[in-house]
């Protein structure tokens, strides 16, 4: 018996309101799955956004706030940490190498990062990989720029072009270093992480676009030119925060310990996926509540689509009556009824994904142009897969309770059908 | 009755004998304080056409759930083709009924989300029998369909295309009987097919179905309070005389 195909026309018969619930338990399904994929790819890319540090040092603070700003470009430093600390930190005998950060300044949107010669050599990122350039090289002059991939892409940049940076990281209103453009003399292949976002510069080019700047602005009168500024002493005075890379891991607890205990100015060193994991701590009851949410939308859509088969059922009873006469057992109208409400129930499924998917496509570029977030388009994963799973087997649970009325239904009835 | 059609071969042996036979039985409804149904005795035989008269109320619909098997009387036996129902289990039972059971409702016997053709070949989807038995006699559960439709004088080209619903109740009507008659079940039970129909659509229906079914070698018995349709039968019985528990007021 093909209750399969007699369950397809009956739902096609009352197609509107199949299809509204359809597209429903769509929606709900493509929220749920959204905030599934959204979830991991938060996780992912700041998982692989940084490898390879031991530790990461800034000015006393929360620790999570020094792993978003330093790392993830995400917030502002409220304090700076001394040039000496990090010069006599950076000569700890357990320190292999050091990458100092000097944040602040903007360029069209994307942050930039003052560092030294290092950063291209030391950092990792993704499962240990180093940096690479697509084009040109390091910075070597002052006023040398080295570009991540999406800047160069966004704003169409190329080797030898001269750029200007803004004064802070507000995009409004923001003081311009115009009389000291940059050139760019490197672009850096795409990494997935902040890094294509970020505009490097040395040390010495941060301190020479502020060397006539105080607190915010220009100091009037004090004009330097960018040639006068290279003769001056570029010495960085104050760091945003810095990553160390040990000789050994033994050494991280006492070395954290260490500078935590650093006499001269208070600092905070922290593990960088100790405090990636406490942020995903903080952050699972959000994601919990967003689940959360998302499931209780399938599920109303899931009680929309009892609503539907149910009211439809009194109706039909003169249709269950028909298909006794012509030798259907009750459990012929009870599977007629699951499987129409599995079929509603899976064909949501498969539209959410569908549409889940068209979303994602529409807005990956968007989300990782606004938020840093880049969100894998892959297959389902295993847990995507089983939320499915269980929404089809709700959807089949939901059909058994119009099922069982049909069942006492064409128990009572018999061949005595009313209008 | 007259010997016409060859009788199937592979029906159970009931030739001649009786098709149908109620013995001592007894029925009330679940909330019904006494019975409706009392019938100490009735036979209808192969390919006979019977019609049993009633008025409204007096349980004739009943006694067609009782035939077809979808309801249990409370006692007593109902014997189809050799077969007492109440040995069988419900699930034997629904498929005695589709293999060997036609069945035409009052009014409404159409499934609205099939097509008219559909509608007709429905029972050989609930049994192999049938179905064969239709396809012995056309290539196509299709084609078998619009032969029985053609001969119950159908238009089926200008109606295969409009959804059931629309289609008038006498042609409503004919698509049940086409449906009953479709893979030669033994046994066509009829519960007021034409209370609907107004005199000439009337008789022009129960010509052709029973022209069909006599065609088919298939036994008719058929229900109604309209006494006069009881000339075109063989037998015509009042549900009253069978009946001893009486109608209930
Ligand atoms: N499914 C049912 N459940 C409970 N009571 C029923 C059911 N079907 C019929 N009855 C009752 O049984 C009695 C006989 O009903 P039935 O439908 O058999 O009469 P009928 O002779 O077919 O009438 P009509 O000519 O109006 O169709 C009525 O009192 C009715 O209320
Ligand atoms: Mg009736």
């Amino acid at each position: 018996m093909d209750i399969v195909r007699l369950a397809a026309r009956s739902l096609y018969n009352r197609r509107y309101t199949a299809w509204l619930t359809l597209l429903s338990i769509a929606l709900g399904v493509a929220l749920m799955l959204g905030v599934e994929k959204v979830r991991l790819g938060a996780k992912t890319s700041f998982a692989n956004t940084l490898s390879g540090a031991d530790l990461i040092v800034g000015a006393r603070s929360g620790a999570i706030p020094l792993l978003l700003y330093s790392v993830f470009r995400i917030g502002n430093a409220t304090n700076n940490i001394d040039w000496q600390s990090y010069q006599a930190i950076a000569h700890y005998p357990a320190v292999r190498w050091t990458i100092p950060l000097s944040l602040g300044d903007s360029h069209r949107g994307f942050r930039v990062l003052g560092t030294n010669r290092d950063y291209f050599e030391h950092y990792r990122y993704a499962r240990q990989r180093p940096l690479e350039f697509s084009a040109g090289q390091p910075f070597d002059d002052v006023y040398d720029a080295v570009l991540g991939a999406d800047v160069a892409d966004k704003l169409g940049y190329r080797l030898g072009q001269s750029i200007v940076l803004s004064h802070g990281i507000d995009s409004a209103g923001l003081a311009k270093h115009d009389d000291r453009p940059f050139r760019v003399v490197g672009i850096l292949k795409r990494t997935g992480t902040p890094v294509d976002r970020t505009v490097h510069i040395s040390l010495a080019g941060i301190e020479a676009i502020h060397v006539d700047w105080q607190s915010g602005a220009r100091i009037p009168g004090a004009a330097v030119s960018a040639e006068q500024a290279r003769a001056m002493d570029l010495t960085p005075r104050t760091l945003t925060a810095f990553l160390i890379g040990l000789d050994s891991k033994r050494h991280v607890f006492s070395m954290q310990r260490a500078i935590n205990e650093y006499r001269p100015e208070p600092l905070l060193a922290i593990l960088p996926g100790v405090t990636l994991q406490e942020l995903w701590d903080m952050m699972s009851v959000a994601e919990n509540a967003l689940l959360g949410v998302s499931v209780g939308v399938v599920v109303s859509s899931l009680l929309g689509l009892l609503t539907v088969i149910l009211a439809g059922l009194h109706e039909r009873r003169r249709e269950m009556a028909i298909l006794r006469s012509v030798g259907a057992t009750p459990w012929h109208i009870v599977t007629l009824l699951v499987t129409e409400a599995t079929l509603l129930a899976s064909c949501g499924v498969l539209c959410g994904v569908g549409l889940l998917y068209l979303l994602l496509w529409i807005a990956q570029p968007v989300i990782e142009s606004h938020w840093g977030l880049y969100i894998v388009i892959a297959p389902p994963t295993g847990r995507e897969f089983i939320l499915m799973a269980l929404t089809v087997g709700a959807g089949c649970l939901a059909g058994l309770l119009p099922a069982w009325l049909a069942y006492r239904y064409s128990l009572a009835d018999g061949m005595t059908v009313r209008v | 009755m007259k010997p016409t059609a060859p009788h199937p071969p592979d029906a159970p042996a009931a030739s001649g004998a009786a098709i149908l036979r109620l013995d001592q039985v007894r029925f009330r409804w679940p909330r019904q304080t006494r019975d409706i149904l009392d019938i100490p005795h009735f036979t209808v035989d192969s390919r006979e056409r019977v019609f049993i008269k009633g008025r409204s109320g007096s349980g004739k619909t009943t006694l067609l759930n009782l035939l077809t098997g979808i309801t249990q009387p409370r006692e007593g036996t109902v014997t189809i083709l050799g077969t007492a129902l109440n040995a069988l289990s419900g699930t034997r039972r629904d498929a005695f009924r589709a293999e060997h059971i036609g069945f035409i409702f009052q009014l409404f016997n159409l499934i609205p989300y099939l097509p008219l053709v559909g509608n007709v070949t429905l029972p050989c989807r609930f049994s192999a029998a049938r179905r064969r038995k239709a396809l012995e006699r056309s290539a196509t559960l299709e084609q078998e369909a619009r032969r029985l439709l053609s001969r119950l004088e159908l238009d089926i080209d200008a109606l295969e295309r409009r959804p059931v619903a629309e289609l008038s109740v006498g042609q409503q009507q004919r698509v049940a009987a086409a449906r009953a008659l479709i893979g030669a079940p033994e046994l066509i039970i009829a519960d007021e097919p034409t209370s609907a129909l107004d005199t000439d659509t009337r008789q022009a229906f129960l010509r052709l179905l029973l022209q069909e079914a006599q065609a088919q070698g298939t036994t008719v018995l058929l229900v109604s309070h309209d006494a006069s349709l009881e000339t075109v039968f063989d037998r015509a019985v009042a549900l009253e005389t069978l009946n001893r528990a009486g109608t209930p007021p």
